[in-house]
């Protein structure tokens, strides 16, 4: 993956973009209030296949974008 | 036949899984291969299987840039480390097999006065706990590395660096090798091309796995899976605090020896050694988004390039032979977990990031005491996936030179 396509600033490569992290969703089935916050803190889905996560455009329109990527490829699914 | 597959070690493959063994191990690289060897020498458990989903080696512990060191930044990791290196140093002895394992010094370049106290701190700390690391001046680390530019390009000065004098290189697929001829002169059964597809469970206790070559049972179940543990302690209901990022490297066409040392800057995270056949050998930093994409990247091949070259020259006019990349479990603190789970039975050696190829020697004979004494010894105990509910982690991420 070279190049992320910004709603804002159009097709930019990578290196303009800062990671944000996963967007987590299996912590939410967690009924246990203390394991679900040590979960929320530590654990990661890390999941092989499609996720959401956040990217930050530092070195252009300095939003947050949210990303749908497919990890077992490194391929762009959708940008918001 | 060369002198070089003259010296391979012997290994015994063994022809089909039998229905039971005391301890089945999931991944045939480094670590699992360490873990088995030790269980069969040191505790003298022998019904051991080894399943391999590729063939032996053919992850992260064949991709690696084969760099042995202990100049880490916390006590507990000092500690480790330096017993790894000093295994190391040891294994041609005790396995009788060729790993090339050269002893080279590494320096850490500063480029900042920040830097430079990191690098200060690191060699008190490594002092201090065991580890022989010392600062250098620019002179005489041009002394030690003569096609090194101290203007860094005009971009980065060189203000001084640690030096790591006990540094060394090793054959990385040979040190698995090693391992699995140890391990199967013993009686291990190691399996190639065998998948897991799950881990069986009665209640809160492991009882065996699923493969691709059916059923086997099992007292103990170690993961040993690298990129992929996330997958592996999902089937035992397990999650863990491991991303899984990808990280290149690559070789250059052959130079002349003389490039004596392992060059490493931790501000721009690249790192280079000259490999036997005169190959310079060059990484960098993870990338930062997860991926299990093994693809080679040119933007990886660029920047890498970019800064290498600033700090040595000569290397511009080189030709690149090879690239690659691994998928590397990056754990949330950058220091491995080895450790019983809350899955009785249930192991896990992962975390192992881009730093696991100079743990292989002390990380399997740490986790074979473990399996054989369902206690930690006191070198890995730190290391406890439990940590992170204890609010215990080991932030080291300074010390992984891949960030």
């Amino acid at each position: 993956m070279l190049w992320l396509d910004c709603p804002r600033c159009g097709p930019r490569p990578l290196d303009e973009y800062v990671f944000g992290g996963e967007r987590r969703t299996a912590s939410s089935t967690i009924d246990d209030p203390f394991e679900r916050d040590l979960d929320e803190v530590w654990i990661f889905d890390n999941p092989d296949g499609e996720t959401t996560e956040r990217w930050f455009h530092a070195f252009g329109c300095r939003r947050w974008l949210t990303v749908r990527r497919d990890t077992s490829i490194d391929r762009v699914l959708e940008v918001r | 036949m060369s002198e070089y597959t003259e010296t391979l070690p012997p290994i015994r493959w063994a022809d089909a899984p039998k229905a039971a063994y005391d301890v089945v191990i999931i991944g045939g690289g480094g670590h699992g291969l360490s873990t088995a060897y030790h269980l069969a020498a040191r505790h003298g458990i022998t019904s051991v299987a080894v399943l391999e989903a590729d063939y032996i080696a053919s992850g992260n512990t064949g991709r690696n840039t084969t760099i042995i060191r202990a100049n880490y930044g916390i006590p507990e990791a000092i500690r480790f480390y330096q017993h790894s290196l000093e295994l190391y140093q040891g294994l041609e002895d005790e396995t009788g097999a060729d790993i090339l394992h050269q002893t080279k010094g590494i320096v850490w370049l500063a480029h900042t006065e920040m830097a430079m106290r990191t690098e200060r701190a690191r060699a008190a700390m490594n002092q201090a706990c065991g580890a022989q690391t010392f600062m250098r001046t620019p002179e005489e680390l041009k002394a030690l590395i003569p096609q090194l530019d101290l203007t860094g390009g005009g971009r980065y000065p060189v203000l001084g660096g640690s030096h790591h004098v006990e540094g060394a290189t090793a054959r990385h697929d040979r040190v698995a090798w090693a391992y699995a001829s140890g391990a199967s002169r013993r009686g291990v059964d190691l399996f190639q091309h065998t998948v897991v597809t799950g881990i069986r469970r009665d209640g809160d206790r492991v009882t065996g796995v699923e493969t691709s070559r059916g059923p086997i049972a099992a007292g103990a179940v170690l993961s040993a899976a690298g990129g992929r543990v996330t997958q592996v302690a999902a089937m035992a209901g397990v999650r863990l605090p491991v991303r899984t990022h990808p990280l290149h490297a690559f070789v250059t066409n052959d130079h002349a020896p003389g490039f004596p040392i392992i060059l490493a800057s931790t501000e721009l995270a690249c790192y280079v050694s000259q490999t036997e056949r005169g190959q310079m050998l060059i990484g960098a930093e993870f990338d930062s988004q997860p991926s299990y994409s093994r693809q080679a990247s040119f933007a990886a091949l660029r920047s890498y390039s970019y800064k290498i070259t600033r700090l040595l020259p000569f290397l511009a006019s080189m030709r690149i032979l090879r690239q690659w990349a691994g998928i590397c479990d990056i754990s949330v603190d950058f220091s491995p977990i080895m450790s019983a789970t809350p899955v009785d039975g249930f192991y896990v050696t992962t975390g192992w990031g881009t730093w696991g190829f100079k743990a292989i020697p002390a990380g399997g004979e740490g986790m074979a005491a473990l399996i054989a004494t369902g206690r930690p010894p006191a070198l890995i105990a730190p290391f406890t996936l439990e940590r992170f509910r204890r609010d215990h982690v080991l932030a080291d991420a300074g010390s992984a030179g891949t960030r």
